[in-house]
């Protein structure tokens, strides 16, 4: 429970600080009261159609990304699953980006996150189908980098036969991710989505615990192999989807905030995915500040940051992987 | 302090420009008659690569003295004289193709692609290339050599008296100067050295890219945009398809902003060449212009 608490006031913190990292001069107290209290001032119309919106969902997409991220290693047992790593994010985005530009979104709204839960669900069952119940480290990651690939790919040429001339730029927002200029259409459009994703994974806690003990062992005490998978890659599905749809493919977090905060929750899967939940809000919502304060008319991508961060460590992982295998 | 005197000695440079601007198209209206016999023949087959290029000897060349456009002045989105344009067949610019029209002339703009250039001057065609206009003051000096490389030396300098007078005429400004911001794709502003800066500047408006210190342009984030509050917001051209770089043009924040007005998307056909079409850009900006009794 202390870690939860300590957890809990990290995210509070960090969304402040999210919610007075900007352009404005004014100081952090008046910004936040121009939050609170619509004033009429354009500095009321930042802090609540730009900032608030941007923070909110920092913090949902990174306790997506954490969640799936604890989930998926919970189920295959391995801590190199991620949904970055094995093309479900890419997969996403690719669905993402069909939804945008065959112009079904303009139409109908609920297009944009439906497409990308849409190709999250592919992904991850071809991931489940090629790295097998065990999730064999090789296979996984093999698997992960054709679908990512191949996801990758298909986005890129979708963005270069548009007919807008900003288009192909708009590749990088898709594979890397970024939370620049969203609103609350964004906020309102992914959270249903998110939180269907988020109770589908809370509720796997008892069955990741028992998985542990091996798969037979956990039929045997009374475990539903079957409505576990399904809930895993529907929620999975659910909540990296929307959270791709309206940020972009952000990798790393669902590798790193796992990875921490493992030996804190003493191995437990079922603890690690609150865990992990909270832990992934707080990168994403740092992230963010960070992006904003190191080049704040660049619109540095999220991406580039949880790259830097989680590219080493997923070597270290790799590396560390390969010793235990024969 | 370095940058105080550089940005002086710009002033002066501009002021220069203009008298300089003015002083040429009084010569050439002055002496356009007697010129002819010294000179080498007009050019017979002129071929255009570039949209401004395309659209300066549409309005000057003699009838079939220009036989080709570049493919974007057929584009309506694009091409102030998209109409006209169309009369004539479409290049895509590359120099294989422009070779085969057997050109005696190739008009080309600053930015067009240098291998292009290179290769039609090593084939042996003469290429002239222009800048693009950064100011009004550039228009009637872009006329001019137009006219001269055209050899319609009289028509540009009537062109050229014809938009002096009507520019002149459009110059009289209300008083009240409305804030105002250009605002496009990708938070993109420009500010008081461009062409669009300049023709806002024109209609009577002044531009906040100036405050934000942006006085050729750049990113302006919305944000920022917000918090100057202009109380006009000139959307630009809104393109086919879609693209995340076009989302902040639609942001709700931007509807938020209560006292603030957005007009437009702009027909950027009239706004991106620097020809005698940008009068009609100043024109409708003037007419969008909120009413000097609005509150401030």
């Amino acid at each position: 429970m202390r870690l939860a608490a300590a957890l809990l006031a990290l995210c509070v913190a960090l969304f402040a600080l999210s919610l007075v990292t900007g352009h404005s001069e004014a100081p952090a107290w008046r910004s936040l009261a121009a939050l609170l209290r619509d004033d009429g001032t354009p500095l009321s119309i930042v802090m609540r159609e730009i900032r608030l919106p941007r923070a909110l969902l920092a913090a949902m997409v990174g306790a997506s990304l954490g969640l799936a991220g604890a989930a998926l290693q919970g189920y295959l047992r391995n801590p190199l699953a991620e949904p970055g790593l094995i093309g479900v994010s890419g997969a996403a985005a690719l669905g993402a980006v069909l939804a945008i530009q065959t112009g079904l979104a303009l139409q109908f709204a609920l297009a944009l996150p439906l497409a990308a839960l849409g190709m999250a669900v592919v992904a991850v069952l071809l991931i489940l189908v090629l790295a097998g119940p065990r999730g064999g480290s090789i296979t996984l990651i093999l698997a992960g980098i054709a679908i990512s690939a191949l996801a990758g790919a298909l986005t890129s040429l979708v963005l270069n036969l548009s007919p807008n001339p900003f288009a192909a730029a708009d590749i990088v927002f898709w594979t890397m991710g970024s939370l620049a200029d969203r609103s609350f259409t964004h906020v309102w459009l992914a959270l249903p989505f998110m939180a269907a994703g988020w109770a589908m994974l809370a509720g796997l806690g008892r069955g990741l615990d028992m998985l542990t003990l091996g798969e037979d062992a956990a039929q045997a005490m009374g475990t539903d192999l079957v409505r576990l998978r399904l809930m895993l890659i529907l929620g999975t599905a659910a909540s990296v989807g929307a959270a791709t749809a309206v940020a972009g493919a952000i990798g790393f977090v669902g590798l790193v905030v796992p990875h921490l905060l493992r030996p804190l929750v003493g191995a437990r899967p079922s603890a690690l995915l609150w865990a992990s939940a909270l832990g992934g809000a707080a990168m994403v919502l740092a992230a963010d500040v960070a992006v904003r304060v190191l080049l704040p008319e660049r619109d540095l991508k999220l991406g580039v940051l949880m790259a830097l961060v989680g590219a080493p460590l997923f070597l270290h992982l790799i590396y560390r992987t390969r010793k235990e295998m024969p | 302090m370095p940058r105080v005197g550089r940005s002086s000695r710009g002033c002066v440079r501009a002021s220069r420009v203009i008298s300089l601007a003015a002083a040429l198209a009084l010569a050439l209206a002055g002496a356009a008659v007697p010129a002819g016999a010294q000179k080498p023949p007009p050019p017979r087959r002129v071929v255009s690569i570039n949209l401004c290029t395309d659209q300066l000897a549409l309005m000057l060349a003699a009838p079939g003295q220009l036989v080709s456009v570049s493919r974007l002045a057929h584009d309506p989105d694009s091409s102030a004289m998209f109409e006209a344009a169309r009369e004539l067949p479409a290049n895509g610019s590359g120099a294989e193709e422009v070779y085969l029209l057997a050109p005696d002339l190739v008009l080309a703009g600053t930015y067009s692609s240098e291998a292009t250039v290179q290769m039609l001057r090593r084939l042996g065609i003469r290429v002239e290339r222009f800048a693009p206009a950064q100011s009004l003051a550039d228009i009637p000096r872009r006329i001019a050599r137009m006219g001269r490389v055209l050899g319609r030396e009289a028509a540009a300098a009537r062109m050229i008296a014809r938009f002096n007078a009507d520019l002149a005429a459009l110059r009289q400004a209300p008083a009240r100067r409305p804030r105002a911001a250009l605002y496009y794709v990708n938070s993109f502003t420009l500010g008081e050295r461009s062409l669009a800066g300049d023709i806002l500047k024109a209609a009577g408006f002044d531009n906040i890219a100036d405050e934000a210190g942006l006085d050729w342009g750049g990113t302006l984030p919305l944000e920022r945009l917000i918090l100057l509050a202009p109380e006009v917001i000139v959307k630009g051209r809104d393109y086919p398809g879609q693209a995340r770089a076009e989302e902040p043009l639609s942001h709700p924040a931007l509807r938020a902003l209560e006292r603030s007005r957005v007009i437009g998307p702009l027909a950027d056909r009239d706004w991106i060449c620097g020809t005698p079409r940008v009068l009609g850009a100043i024109r409708s900006l003037r007419r969008q212009a909120p009413p000097p009794e609005a509150s401030r």
